[in-house]
């Protein structure tokens, strides 16, 4: 029996492993994402490595909304996968999907969410290339769940690492902050609101492979997503025991991004990204990098932020737009809307 | 952003600081209290302590109301909720607050409440308009900044004859908190203060005067920007050095004399003065919050959802009382960073990051750090 792409519905079939999960992923999933490997029809995939150090991430993704500006869970989950295994300076080559389905979800839908993760993936030249999927009754998912694992290579040379900044290193970022974030705050269900602030969500790749090209001795590298830039310079702080100073008015965010914020009572900096990075580097290599960032499409807005200084409190501090200083703390819970 | 940017400007803030730090008499102290927990949260964000000379300190005060509501009756909200059932909603800020056995709003809620966190009271009665089957309430705080939005959504739903939808009010008014402050026991060691921005928008600054003058206090009335919080404590300085003892206004742009009266009205109609009311860390204040008139009574969700929740007394070491006095700051509570911190906040100062125990936290936990290493 054909799918009905126009009115069907996940049925738990779907996922029973019998004719209408093969009809699914054939009509469906190796529609969209054709290649190699699946075309065999294996529980697996088999593939060559290069010598060298390999690189594996994974990633869960339960967004809600399903569909927001700038993107889809589908082109989500492939690029947050993308840009962690790039996060330790490798080129990703292969991602595996996991897909947990509720029963009753529009095939319609999900036939739109595969078609934008086939779109993202061949964009950023990275092949889907096993999956899965399960069917969960009604009222026990939230439509849909992808969780994706990655696996890339790292470059000779290169050693990408948390644990790396140096006192004297410097910060940079690839672009604006917050983005991501408003731009999912602005669809929530309680809380629409109008912007044009679409999500900044894209696959880092092919910036990172520039950078490492031109300055492989890079120390740290990772994109901001959940907590935003603030709770994620914590952590690089913490793992390399150093401290960071800060100078916010260095930080980029998008006038409609700094309104919305002002709006809801929430801070920027602690807004999550997904398609923006944070390097750290000596000194020497700040403008070379800075240099080949700016040349990217992803990195027009890159920002020299901030240093890594000495602190045994692996504290992060700034100084404010004001001119005062104040600390930048790790996100405590989730970001709270204040009452007046 | 327009209007913003203007009121955050360094140049600005430099010149002010330079005025105060001549209008400052380098011999003596000033303490102003600045009277909400925006104000608390301005001077932490954007550093505005550090542009101040030493002898000019702030104070921080009362005007947070998640600070100030006492655990007894959050545990009564929780109580509607799980007792009766009802949806629940609530600003954010009091979602993480820990009530009586050190549960809060988010742990119920995880436990499979139906809580919602709005941004609203329209939230709220759209919530109820969704759910016409299940009962709806609004957990209703604030000062008076909040109570018209409240008084409006009272009105609205009666006027559309919303069945399912009721109001657990814990609306509080600034000046009989301010008036508990004055009148202290122990008086507060304070040389003027720094009043409510966005309440005196609606209350208008003539609601101040009888205490400026009986209690010899300037107050000057503070917008929430850090320009304003910086002008205002220089309006405060000149005040005290003159010995004039007003209310003077430097939110002009958006505070009157009188008020918004339109709003003080929509209260008035729906609203009525409690006999007394429990505040945390002030204790009980006569006349000094607000409760649903018998009017509206099918809209007062505590006649509507009989709870009784005990008295809860504050953790043991706890200065969130004094603090809300203005009689000790964060670093001088023994819970402060040790056992009591945002991710497992102790006191109501650690969890709304108006409170002052929050603010000192996240934003200047790097002064304590540092005078520790200095010592």
């Amino acid at each position: 029996m054909k799918l009905n792409l126009k009115t069907g519905k996940v049925d738990m079939s779907h996922g029973s492993g019998g004719r209408a999960m093969a009809n699914l992923i054939q009509e469906l999933f190796v529609k969209h994402l054709d290649n190699e490997f699946l075309r065999q029809g294996n529980d697996s995939a088999a593939f060559e490595m290069a010598a060298g150090r390999t690189v594996m991430a994974t990633d869960g993704h339960v967004i809600s909304p399903l569909f927001f500006p700038g993107g889809d869970i589908g082109s989500l989950a492939v690029h947050g996968t993308i840009n962690d295994v790039a996060m330790m300076g490798a080129k990703p080559l292969y991602l595996s999907a996991g897909f947990i389905l509720e029963e009753g979800f529009p095939l319609a839908d999900l036939d739109r969410i595969v078609e934008s993760m086939a779109r993202a993936a061949a964009a950023a030249g990275v092949a889907i290339v096993t999956g899965d999927t399960k069917v969960v009754e009604q009222g026990k998912g939230d439509g849909v769940f992808i969780t994706t694992t990655g696996i890339g290579i790292v470059p000779e040379g290169v050693e990408v690492s948390g644990d790396r900044a140096r006192v004297g290193d410097v910060i940079l970022i690839s672009g604006s902050m917050g983005d991501h974030g408003i731009a999912i705050l602005s669809k929530r269900e309680n809380l629409e609101f109008d912007t044009t602030i679409e999500s900044d969500s894209a696959a880092l790749n092919g910036l990172v492979a520039d950078m490492v090209a031109a300055v492989p001795q890079i120390r740290c590298l990772r994109d901001p997503t959940r907590g935003g830039l603030a709770t994620t310079l914590n952590e690089l702080a913490t793992q390399s025991g150093v401290g960071m100073q800060l100078n916010e008015s260095a930080i980029p965010v998008k006038p409609q991004v700094a309104a919305a914020c002002e709006l809801l009572g929430i801070d920027p900096l602690y807004v999550a990204n997904e398609g923006k990075l944070i390097v750290i580097c000596a000194e020497r290599d700040a403008e070379t990098l800075l240099g080949v960032m700016r040349d990217h499409p992803l990195g027009r807005e890159a920002a020299w932020i901030g240093r890594v200084v000495e602190d045994r409190h692996c504290l992060v501090q700034m100084e404010t737009r004001f001119g005062g200083q104040r600390l930048v703390d790790w996100l405590a819970g989730e970001q709270l809307p204040r009452i007046c | 952003m327009k209007y913003i940017d203007e009121f955050r400007d360094q140049r600005q803030a430099r010149a002010i600081a330079k005025a105060i730090a001549r209008e400052a008499i380098p011999s003596r102290r000033y303490r102003l209290m600045e009277f909400c927990g925006g104000h608390t949260h301005a001077i932490f964000r954007y550093g505005v302590q550090g542009l101040m000379p030493d002898n000019v300190e702030f104070v921080h005060g009362p005007g947070c109301p998640v600070c100030v509501l006492p655990i007894g009756r959050l545990d009564e909200a929780m109580q509607m909720v799980e007792r009766h059932g009802v949806i629940l909603c609530t600003y954010g800020d009091m979602m993480r607050v820990p009530g009586g056995k050190r549960r809060s709003l988010t742990q119920v809620k995880a436990d499979g409440a139906d809580i919602r966190m709005i941004y609203s009271t329209q939230d709220a009665l759209k919530v109820a308009r969704d759910n016409p089957d299940r009962q709806v309430v609004f957990f209703a705080i604030g000062f008076e900044t909040t109570t018209p939005p409240t008084a409006v959504a009272i009105k609205q739903a009666d006027a559309e004859g919303l069945k399912n939808f009721s109001v657990f009010c814990n609306h509080v008014l600034t000046p009989a908190a301010l008036g508990a402050i004055l009148n202290a026991e122990t008086p507060v060691d304070i040389d003027g203060f720094l009043g409510p921005s966005h309440v005196s928008t609606v209350i208008g600054s003539a609601a101040y005067e009888p205490f400026a003058g009986q209690y010899g206090k300037p107050i000057v009335i503070a917008g929430f920007e850090p320009l304003d919080v910086m002008q205002s404590a220089l309006m405060a300085i000149r005040m005290i050095n003159e010995g004039r003892c007003e209310v003077d206004n430097e939110y002009t742009r958006a505070v009157t004399r009188e008020g918004n009266t339109k709003a003080q009205a929509a209260v008035d109609e729906v609203f009525e003065l409690r006999d007394a009311f429990e505040w945390r860390g002030l204790g009980s204040i006569p006349k000094s919050a607000l409760r649903i008139r018998s009017e509206f009574a099918a809209f007062d969700a505590e006649k509507r959802f009989p709870v009784e929740a005990q008295p809860v007394s504050d953790v043991k070491g706890c200065a969130c009382p004094e603090i809300l006095r203005g009689q000790k700051k964060p670093l001088d509570c023994k819970l402060f960073g040790t056992v009591c911190t945002p991710e497992n906040p102790m006191g109501s100062c650690m969890v709304s990051s108006e409170g002052a125990c929050a603010a000192y936290w996240s934003y200047g936990r790097h002064q304590h750090v540092s005078k520790q290493g200095a010592a």
